[in-house]
């Protein structure tokens, strides 16, 4: 990390891409990666999130624009010149190898001596908790060892940076819960800047240093994850990301940074954050824990409703409830199981009220 | 301490009869059924593939002949003690008169002459002549009278190969097949130099098989990768192409071929044309092993190409990706990566190929000339032509084993585990 590289160790430049050049799967990307950071592409499938991933990697050409890596423009720079670590899908260990000779495939097109490819090997089966292992075949491991396998390979030829494709899309869910922060403490150890691409929004927050939300080609919003979640900039990274309560209605006033929107004739106080003005359609998302039940009219809360409770589901730690209000029946509250919470039935009506803050009116 | 160990107590079901013989069993019916449902095929390759090998390996040593048909003189000949250097004894020159008179009677004592003649050559005319001197012999003394009636009766060489031959099993089918027969006294010599051919024939067999399976994996490599790679509606449509040679009559692709190569063919005709050939000189690209090995190629690459493509379609195209993303160049990563796991491919396509070039027939029959020509087209000769089956199977039965043979070293060496036909 020399000073005269600027902070960026990746920089998309206008860039786009087409397959069929009929319809572009990449529209106008400009990103930038910070050195050391743990940046997350997160998206739906076909949003445009691996295209980008294997741009940055070289299996496939940017249609327009420009990737600079180290401040060094790559688009033609063949992948294995690049000198970026990658973990694919499905792993990608090498069949036919040992594990010890998977994590020397790297070291030995480089022409390394053998001893330094042993130490570094050793290294790297050690960094990953898998040194009896070197002498087994892939097959002959388990899913979230072969896993590890792949993210020591990636790393054991010490890359600036790593891209990482669903990598653990594959294992089931405790696994990948630990995998998660097996890979984040390498991260933080190593110091090395990764690129995680995933359609997990959980894997995304537990993760990353940045993630950007990605869908119709277009990075929707670009944060650190409590932003992403507090303050959802549009409609789509709301509902992407974590649960929430959509509310359709229309502007009638706005003043400053708060607006009112009438939402099948209840005007809700709500947070101006991405709507058209006055007169236009706007969606208010509120998450489902920032209501609060069993709330009196006494000014306390600015939105104050009568609901319905539709359905109550006991989850151990908190109750979802599905309740009726301003004419959505898919309104949901999570109820923290705290000491003396309310206790509800299916049918009975009490008022939730919200603070305008919490509610946050995006776009149509 | 009065612990004592309990015999393993044997589960039982719930009316008590043992767990096992109880699954056995339920079991049974469902063995029956499955056995039933391979019975016509086991059946079918019983009676078309086991019984016929049996039949042709008794045939290549089957001898019964000589001792059928001669059956007065043969028991007679075992009392002779051939090393003596003496002729037979009278009873054994009367009971050949009886013999070579009674077989001529029946029609057999020209087979007897012909099997022997593939043994030393002339007997099969001692026997032709034989019979009508011998009708003038009715008495004693049978010795002078036979040996005048055919001066070949009084060679000691001869007796010994009746007595050899009326043997109810021979060696000499194999001996004959691998260049090799028996000297008068039993011993095993080489056979003249011009009746060697057969140790050549199968060198020549093996060598020309293995070139043209190393030019089919050279062809149906790249093809098989391109297949495998490009997209399924374009790949489907050039896996027609491949196949479209299996559709058409191997008589017409193998004669298209002799179009194409022969003499005034369109190969020869464009090299003159052009000037690269003088037209005195037109290349013999047929009826030689030119011709074999060209037509051979084109004849078994599809059976290449398919276990390569079903092995590379496995493979998926992020192996590729993980080397280059690891830093080796398209080469390097070729060569380590992908090739190592065509490897099922290229073992079975390769054993695929090999073997059956190893016995075909057809094409080397119509362009192999006198040159080209392999094994079994000798098989062929010897079973419509010369009518020497014993030498046939014992050929046949030879190109098995070396078969066989090569498919153990192959287990041996590659492993038959990791070979994948399709």
């Amino acid at each position: 990390m020399s000073s005269e590289h600027s902070d960026y160790i990746v920089r998309f430049e206008e860039v786009q891409k087409s397959y069929d050049g009929v319809q572009l799967v990449v529209k106008n990307l400009n990103l930038d990666v910070s050195r050391g950071e743990f940046l997350t592409m997160l998206g739906p499938s076909g949003s445009g999130k691996t295209t980008c991933l294997m741009m940055l990697a070289g299996f496939e050409t940017a249609t327009h624009g420009e990737i600079y890596l180290d401040d060094v423009p790559i688009n033609n720079v063949p992948p294995h010149k690049r000198g970026i670590g990658m973990v694919f899908q499905n792993y990608a260990l090498f069949p036919h190898m040992t594990v010890a000779e998977n994590l020397a495939f790297p070291l030995e097109v480089r022409n390394l001596g053998k001893s330094e490819i042993e130490a570094k090997v050793q290294r790297a089966l050690d960094m990953v908790r898998l040194s009896e292992f070197g002498n087994r075949r892939p097959a002959q491991l388990s899913g979230g060892q072969q896993q590890r396998v792949a993210v020591a390979r990636s790393l054991v030829f010490e890359p600036d940076l790593v891209l990482m494709d669903e990598p653990l899309g594959a294992l089931d869910k405790n696994l990948r819960e630990e995998m998660q922060y097996e890979i984040k403490h390498i991260h933080e150890n190593l110091g090395v800047s990764m690129v995680y691409v995933t359609h997990d929004q959980s894997e995304a927050l537990t993760m990353s240093n940045r993630i950007a939300v990605f869908d119709d080609g277009i990075i929707q919003q670009l944060s650190t994850p409590d932003d992403l979640y507090e303050r959802p900039m549009n409609a789509f990274v709301a509902s992407f990301i974590g649960e929430n309560n959509k509310l359709n209605g229309r502007v009638v006033e706005s003043n400053g940074e708060l607006c009112t929107v009438e939402v099948d004739g209840a005007p809700i106080k709500a947070l101006s954050v991405n709507h058209g003005g006055v007169g236009q359609g706007t969606t208010l998302s509120l998450r489902p824990e920032r209501v609060t039940v069993g709330v009196e009219d006494d000014g306390s809360f600015p939105n104050v409703f009568s609901a319905k409770t539709e359905e109550i589901i006991y989850l151990g730690d908190h109750v979802r409830t599905r309740f009726s209000v301003c004419g959505h029946d898919d309104f949901i509250v999570k109820m923290p199981n705290a000491a003396g919470h309310i206790v509800l039935n299916e049918g009975e009506s009490i008022k939730v009220g919200w603070h305008a803050e919490d509610c946050r009116a995006l776009d149509a | 301490m009065a612990s004592v160990t309990a015999a393993p107590e044997v589960m039982v079901t719930a009316d008590g009869t043992p767990l096992k013989v109880s699954l056995h069993r339920a079991l049974r019916r469902n063995k029956i059924r499955a056995f039933l449902l391979v019975l016509p095929l086991l059946a079918f390759l019983g009676f078309t593939f086991l019984w016929p090998i049996g039949v042709m390996m008794f045939r290549s040593v089957e001898n019964s002949l000589v001792s059928t048909v001669m059956y007065r003189t043969v028991p007679l000949l075992a009392q002779w003690d051939e090393t003596t250097g003496d002729l037979p004894d009278e009873a054994v020159f009367e009971a050949l008169v009886q013999d070579v008179t009674e077989g001529f009677k029946n029609r057999t004592i020209g087979k007897v002459g012909t099997r022997l003649n593939y043994e030393e050559p002339g007997m099969s005319s001692i026997f032709r002549t034989s019979p009508k001197k011998f009708k003038k012999i009715t008495e004693g003394p049978y010795k002078e009278k036979v040996i005048e009636a055919h001066k070949g009766w009084g060679d000691v060489d001869k007796w010994r190969l009746i007595k050899r031959e009326g043997r109810p099993f021979t060696s000499s089918y194999y001996l004959a097949a691998i260049d090799r027969k028996l000297d008068n006294l039993g011993s095993i010599t080489s056979q003249p130099a011009e009746r060697q051919i057969y140790v050549k024939l199968f060198i020549r067999t093996l060598w020309m098989s293995a070139l043209i399976t190393g030019l089919c994996l050279l062809l149906g490599f790249p093809i098989s990768f391109l297949l495998a790679t490009l997209p399924t509606k374009t790949s489907n449509l050039l896996m027609i192409l491949v196949l479209l040679p299996f559709w058409t009559s191997l008589l017409v692709r193998t004669t298209s071929w002799i179009a194409i190569l022969q003499q005034h063919g369109v190969i020869n005709d464009i090299l003159v044309a052009i000037g690269l050939v003088s037209d005195d000189a037109r290349l013999g690209m047929i009826h030689n092993q030119i011709g074999t090995v060209v037509a051979m190629t084109h004849i078994l690459l599809p059976f290449m190409v398919l276990p390569l493509y079903s092995v590379m379609k496995t493979i998926p195209p992020s192996y590729m990706r993980a080397a280059r993303s690891l830093g080796a160049n398209p080469a390097l990563a070729f060569w380590r990566v992908y090739m190592p796991q065509t490897v099922p491919g290229i073992g079975a396509g390769g054993i695929l190929v090999f073997i059956i070039a190893i016995g075909y027939y057809i094409t080397p029959a119509l362009v192999g000339g006198t040159k080209g020509t392999l094994i079994s087209n000798f098989i062929d000769y010897h079973m419509r032509v010369s009518l020497n089956w014993g030498l046939a199977a014992a050929l046949g039965i030879i190109l098995l084993g070396l078969i066989l043979f090569l498919y153990i070293i192959y287990d041996r060496v590659v492993g038959i585990d990791n070979m994948k036909l399709g």
